[in-house]
């Protein structure tokens, strides 16, 4: 304890009865309390606070008739003024008992003996009016802390409930299904929404395990994620999964469940939500059968026949074998020409009718690739002869005529049937080796199948690779022209030179116009070639004529026509710009279209030829001789010169040759001249065969007696 | 997951209460066993906590006076815990008969009580709020009611800072109150600190691990970086300072050494 610094009071003080003893008191009493207070006065407050207190006990010491009463109120003043910590007591009761009767007992009138038992019993009532005040204190400080907590706890309890009202709300009038389910599958509870989408009543959905909600269409995944869950080893998971409802039908959803954990995150519940997606499937699916079918026949279109061909050959275990049927209807460009389209399409879906009853077991599937071309796939078929088995049963399907409007049409077919294991092809190669052998099959007469086999792949293949990159030759200038010469016979001089065009691809070498104008032909690449040919060689003939090759009459130029450049319709107007655009004469030049051609032809498919014939374009009637043309009907065609066919000068070859040959070529060259046609001769090898060729009366000739085909600087060395 | 805004608070009385444990540091019995246990542990760890709690208190009431005395009438208290003897609306009411006092606090407990408390003051309210959405602080109706927000304000975040982590930005938060307070409002700031006082930092660790065990946070910051937190503000005399040396009212001679701990200041928003 704090010694006191005050100076003690002088006993019997003159300043009034009690001096500034009780002043002095409480400034000691203070400087030991108020370390020991929690108050939140100030010292000085504090003090003042003590003066006040101690002004009370010195009355009650001073009183004529003493009770301890004060010293209870001063107990309570105590604990008021928050001087409660545990060592607080001892203190306040200490600095009274030592320091009281000193400071506050002069001036009583009583004697010392009385004032110290008098400062005791009021210690007794202070400690008791201290105790009994910090125990009301606590408990009332304990109470309303507890009220506090119950009211906080009301408030928890509002604000939770309205919370799981309004989570209730959103529960029950959500769109998408809501359902709450144990641990152990037991559904506990369901929202409107999803007892609607089931299509039963809460109480029965309710009564339900979700395992109850098991459907045929269920994708493997769906339990063994809906396991891992309801082990705690997944959080959440989302799949489409349908649902039986109880009047039969399904529902598909989109269903989400999430796992809900404890605050020790053990598995508690889990939360399904399901929205009802049963329209958007619908809708995909019949948007996927859409991109998937062929909207004439409805049987799978060549997208979905590519899916299973492609997963038919992806890699897999196990030894696997594909086999393929590719069928295209013979003639059937003339039924569509004769009978129209509306004949045409009805044809093709009963023909697709037809060709599904064949194909029914599984691994099979027949689609619609292309506008007469039909594919039958065979996966895993058990031998090469179950695919030609099939095949034939295609081609014996279409045996009996089809009825289309009451008219019994004819169908043929011819197939490319391919069969092999899986792990040696790929989807593209199959299919064009299938391509390739059906226009064999097509070849030998259609009407039948055939199997592919690597030979005539690979010759086919070659054909089928040049097709696919004329384009790109053509772009990128790969074609070249070669001439050859004609040489009159009369003396032997250069009359001309007929362009040949050649193709220097890059991977299979320097290529004739045999192996390619066919395909050039068929794919319509005819026209762009065959101008550029027209165009690059009436360039090379100007050239020749600037450089005076050929002396005073001018070179003329032969280039070959094609059927499809024939019916092309600018064949004129581009001929004539192509002749302005170099100036060279229209007599100069010679176009040569085959005999074949030109009795097909029509009047009005001759019109351009007779409109460039009368502008003095020369015209001759190629390979004349092999087209068994009406000679009468050379008087119709706007030709100037026939071209005699090679195995006519063959026969001229032999020595002796040979008299009738002899005697045909006479007679052509005698019809022709009087026909007012000049005649020239193909495939001049020797010089007997010349010298008769000569005598016989033709015109000109080229072979390889006189030159070769070469480029056009080589063409001078000829004349 | 995130809790939602409004899904409430709850009562846990088994986790130790920061409002309550500081009512015990004070002497108050608005307390439980699990509040005392941890209480104790800190006042273990940090010996002279109950005396750092008074000086707190002290300086919270010298800063009210001195609001007052700088014409500032409206205090809005965050963490203002359990109302006890002394309280800002006291002190304020006492200094001014216009004072206006809004409590804050996210203890419901705390807030429960101070209503109970405050039933029938008009003048002073209780916001159930947290610190860090200051949104929900400015716009809540007492807020609304009682403060006018053209007119000074005195913020007070009185040894509150220190349970805000550095992760919720506090220094963001305050800019946020700022920008609502009018120009003259005042920031009044105390915060746990073991920077200038007798405690060493180990004993810092320690105390602040004992009220992270008990589940709540606790950052101990240094001189310079709760100056920082008045960016905006301008400090008054005599600037951030140990507790008992702002602007005291007594010789600080006679105050007990333990006291000198933890930092103190008050600015002044231009």
């Amino acid at each position: 304890m704090n010694p006191p610094q005050e100076e003690p009071p002088a006993a019997g003080g003159d300043t009034g009865r009690r001096g500034d003893g009780p002043r002095r008191f409480a400034r000691i009493w203070c400087r030991a309390v108020y370390p020991e207070t929690a108050t939140s006065m100030t010292r000085d407050e504090f003090e003042a606070h003590l003066v006040s207190l101690t002004e009370q006990l010195t009355d009650a010491l001073h009183a004529r008739h003493f009770s301890p009463e004060a010293g209870r109120h001063v107990g309570e003043a105590l604990v008021d003024a928050h001087c409660t910590t545990a060592e607080a007591l001892p203190r306040i009761l200490g600095i009274i008992d030592a320091y009281l009767p000193l400071y506050c007992g002069a001036g009583s009138g009583l004697d010392a003996e009385e004032i110290r038992v008098r400062c005791g019993r009021l210690q007794h009532a202070m400690a008791s009016g201290y105790a009994a005040s910090l125990q009301q204190r606590t408990r009332s400080e304990q109470e309303a802390l507890s009220r506090a907590t119950l009211s906080a706890q009301a408030a928890v309890a509002r604000a939770l409930h309205e919370s799981e009202t309004r989570f209730r709300a959103v529960f029950e009038d959500a769109a998408v299904g809501i359902g709450i389910a144990d641990m152990d599958g037991h559904i506990m509870d369901t929202n409107r929404a999803m007892n609607r989408m089931l299509g039963i009543a809460e109480h029965q959905v309710r009564a339900s395990n979700i395992a109850d909600w098991t459907h045929p269409d269920d994708g493997p995944e769906v339990w063994r994620m809906q396991a891992e869950l309801r082990r705690g080893e997944r959080d959440h998971y989302q799949v489409e999964k349908p649902y039986q409802r109880l009047d039969g039908t399904s529902l598909w959803t989109n269903l989400t469940v999430s796992l809900l954990r404890d605050a020790d995150s053990r598995p508690q519940y889990m939360l399904a939500m399901v929205e009802d997606i049963t329209e958007r499937r619908l809708l995909n699916l019949r948007l996927r059968y859409q991109a998937t079918h062929d909207a004439l026949t409805e049987l799978p279109n060549r997208a979905m026949f590519f899916e299973r061909l492609e997963q038919a050959v992806a890699p897999s275990p196990g030894r696997r074998r594909v086999g393929l049927c590719y069928l295209d209807l013979d003639g059937f460009k003339a039924v569509n020409d004769s009978l129209g389209h509306a004949v045409g399409d009805r044809l093709l879906i009963a023909v697709g009718e037809r060709l599904s009853m064949c194909a029914a077991e599984p691994g099979q599937l027949i689609a619609r690739i292309g506008g007469d071309e039909f594919v039958a796939l065979y996966v895993d078929p058990p031998s090469r002869k179950a695919v030609t088995d099939l095949a034939q049963a295609l081609l014996d399907e279409l045996a009996t005529p089809v009825e289309v409007d009451g008219r019994e049409l004819m169908v043929r077919a011819s197939i490319g049937v391919v069969e092999g294991p899986t792990a040696e092809l790929n989807a593209n190669e199959i299919l064009r080796s299938a391509d390739i052998t059906m226009y064999r099959a097509k070849a030998d007469g259609g009407n039948r199948y055939a199997l592919a086999d690597p030979d005539s792949d690979a010759r086919a293949i070659s054909r089928h690779h040049l097709t696919h990159h004329l384009p790109a030759a053509l772009k990128g200038s790969e074609f070249f022209i070669e001439y050859q010469p004609l040489i009159r016979m009369e003396d032997g001089s250069l009359e001309g030179a007929e362009a040949l065009v050649r193709w220097s691809h890059p991977r299979h070498g320097v290529l004739g116009p045999d192996r390619f104008i066919p395909l050039a032909e068929h794919t319509g690449l005819i026209v762009p070639l065959g101008r550029w040919v027209l165009r690059e060689s009436v360039r090379q003939a100007c050239e020749w004529q600037v450089q005076g090759i050929g002396g005073s009459r001018p070179l003329r130029l032969n280039v070959n026509l094609s059927p499809r450049q024939l019916n092309h319709p600018d064949l004129v107007d581009e001929t004539v710009a192509v002749l302005d655009e170099f100036g060279l004469p229209p007599g100069s030049l010679c176009l040569e279209i085959t005999e074949s051609a030109m009795v097909r032809a029509d009047d009005h498919e001759l019109k351009p030829l007779r409109q460039l014939a009368d502008l003095g374009v020369g015209i001759a009637l190629d390979d004349f001789g092999t087209g068994y043309s009406n000679l009468a009907s050379l008087r119709r065609l706007p030709v100037s010169t026939l071209k005699l066919d090679r195995s006519f000068s063959e026969g001229l070859q032999q020595h002796p040759a040979d008299p009738v040959d002899m005697k045909i070529v006479e007679g052509i060259v005698s019809l022709a001249h009087a026909l007012e046609l000049s005649v020239t001769v193909e495939g001049v090898e020797t010089c007997n065969q010349a010298e008769r060729l000569r005598e016989l009366g033709c015109d000109s000739a080229q072979g390889w007696y006189y030159a070769r085909p070469g480029p056009p600087e080589r063409l001078p060395e000829a004349v | 997951m995130e809790r939602p805004v409004w899904a409430p608070q709850g009562v846990d009385l088994s986790v130790p209460s920061v409002s309550r444990m500081y009512d015990y540091y004070l002497g108050g019995s608005h307390n439980f066993e699990v509040d005392r246990a941890a209480a104790r542990r800190a006042v273990d760890a940090f010996p002279g906590l109950p005396k750092i709690m008074q000086a707190n208190r002290a300086f919270m009431r010298r800063t009210v006076r001195f609001a007052v005395s700088e014409g500032i009438t409206q205090f809005l208290d965050i963490g203002s815990g359990i109302p006890t003897f002394g309280n800002v609306h006291e002190v304020a009411q006492a200094a001014s008969d216009e004072a206006r006092v809004v409590y804050v606090d996210n203890d419901p407990v705390a807030v429960a009580h101070s209503q109970a408390v405050l039933d029938g003051d008009e003048r002073t309210g209780v916001v159930a709020a947290d610190f860090r959405s200051p949104r929900a602080v400015l716009d809540s109706p007492e807020a609304r009611r009682l403060l006018d927000f053209d007119r000074p304000v005195a913020l007070m975040l009185v040894a509150l800072l220190h349970f805000i982590e550095e992760s919720d930005k506090p220094a963001q938060l305050i800019a946020e109150y700022r920008d609502r307070l009018a120009p003259g409002s005042m920031l009044i700031l105390s915060h746990a600190s073991t920077d200038g006082g007798p405690r060493t930092s180990e004993q810092g660790d320690a105390v602040t691990d004992v009220y992270r065990k008990s589940g709540s946070t606790f950052v101990m910051r240094g001189r310079a970086e709760i100056e920082a937190l008045f960016d905006g503000f301008e400090l008054v005399e005599p600037g951030v300072v140990l507790l008992p040396n702002w602007r005291p009212d007594t010789p600080v001679d006679k105050e007990d050494p333990a006291a000198f701990t933890g930092l103190a200041g008050a600015g002044r928003k231009a």
